[in-house]
């Protein structure tokens, strides 16, 4: 069999661009997992395609949004989650993932992160976490661990880091959880639940980036982080997000928070039903 | 079949148990060696045909011990391996042809 015919036989092939694989990212790089597991999590939900929207920002891992067989926008750097509550508020009935990275989500896309959750915007946030802006050359980031080199921290960095789970549970996420790529059942199951859920969820992925801050960092190859993440993985549901740390130590992974909110639209058009209809009786009388 | 059973199963003659076929679409294949390392049944070994992309990618070893797992085919970055469960000839009632 030819190996394009093969392609097509792929499982997940339908949810792939396959005219544009090979992807771009390095070999071992944690990106492409992560797309695995959200296409799988498309499969198992046996969801709509053309009522599921992706929506990246710039970055290594914005590419995604090229990649996925469903409409999709490749927004500018940090503007994803604006861009994808539009499409939430214009269409609630699409179900709208922003997959993007430490960088354009938190650096500066920060405000946008923490507001969308605060509002409960109903749009589902995936992170690939690989610590730096592997796509400009490996410079630090809001997520790049104390101590640890990158291109702009030559003698380590002197900055404490986001703990994203924390930042997210604080904000007002209902859905957050913490997985890194080697867990990609588990991922799968949480990028599930995610989708599932009314209200803003983040799941963030901790994944490895073997060409850039895995090697300034004399991680290894691919293969011996994600033995690495083995072995420093510590599964703890309803850890506080607040205690739930990255270190070299330990990498605390689960699902830390899941509560129920109304969402943005949703109080977003019940106001509007009930402004509409009270405006309508004044003007009966 | 795994092997090294140290009793038959009663329901051996009964329970058929599913056939893998694995694929690997070599010239997608970076060469990470995420499936090689992590395949709990370590069915795959790392070839030596350098592909078009300029890496080994894995070959099976024996691909009657694979447990059809498809951790491989979860964890690969490039969706260049699968598995899927061999038809049984006999299984084939429609006479479809394989
Ligand atoms: C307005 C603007 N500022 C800066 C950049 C340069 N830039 C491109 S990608 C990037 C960081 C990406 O980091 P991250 O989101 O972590 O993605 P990764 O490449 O690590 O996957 C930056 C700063 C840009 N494209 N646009
Ligand atoms: S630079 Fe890092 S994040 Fe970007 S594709 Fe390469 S390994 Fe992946
Ligand atoms: S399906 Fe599981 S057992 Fe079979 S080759 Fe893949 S990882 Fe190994
Ligand atoms: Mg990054």
């Amino acid at each position: 069999m030819k190996e394009s015919d093969l392609m097509l036989r792929h499982p997940l092939a339908a949810y792939l661009r396959q005219e544009r694989m090979p992807h771009i990212w390095c070999e071992g790089c944690g990106n492409g997992v992560l797309l695995n597991s959200f296409f799988e999590a498309l499969d198992k939900l046996k969801l709509d395609l053309d009522k599921v929207v992706v929506v990246s920002g710039i970055g290594c891992i914005g590419r995604a949004a090229g990649y996925v067989n469903v409409d999709s926008f490749h927004t500018t750097h940090g503007r994803a989650i604006p861009f994808a509550t539009g499409v939430k508020l214009a269409n609630p009935e699409l179900e709208v993932v922003v997959i993007s990275g430490d960088g354009d989500l938190f650096a500066i896309g920060g405000n946008h992160f923490i507001h969308a959750a605060r509002r409960n915007v109903d749009i589902k946030v995936i992170c690939a976490n690989n610590f730096n802006y592997g796509m400009t050359g490996g410079q630090y980031g809001p997520t790049t661990p104390l101590g640890s080199w990158t291109t702009t921290t030559p003698y380590g960095s002197i900055e404490h880091p986001f703990n994203l789970v924390h930042l997210a549970a604080a904000s007002g996420a209902v859905y957050v959880a913490r997985w890194t790529t080697l867990q990609v059942r588990k991922l799968t199951d949480s990028i599930k639940k995610a989708l599932g859920k009314e209200g803003f969820s983040f799941v963030e992925v901790i994944s490895p980036c073997p060409e850039i801050y895995d090697r300034y960092n004399k991680l290894g190859t691919a293969v011996e982080v994600m033995k690495w993440f083995k072995l420093i993985s510590q599964t703890q549901h309803g850890c506080t997000p607040e205690n739930a740390e990255i270190s070299k130590r330990q990498i605390i992974i689960g699902e830390f928070v899941d509560i129920k909110k109304p969402s943005y639209g949703r109080l977003l058009r019940e106001m509007t039903t009930r402004v509409k209809e009270s405006f309508q009786e004044k003007k009966a009388k | 079949m795994p092997q090294k059973l140290w009793r038959k199963p009663l329901d051996a003659e009964k329970i058929k148990l599913p056939k893998p076929e694995i694929h690997i679409i070599s010239d997608l294949c970076k060469g990470c060696g995420f499936c090689i390392e992590f395949c709990p049944k370590r069915v795959l070994e790392k070839s030596d045909k350098l592909n078009k992309r300029g890496a080994f990618p894995p070959e099976v070893v024996d691909e009657s011990e694979c447990a059809l797992c498809s951790f491989c085919t979860a964890i690969c970055p490039e969706f260049a391996i699968f598995t899927i469960e061999k038809k049984d000839k006999e299984d084939n009632q429609d006479g479809e042809k394989e």
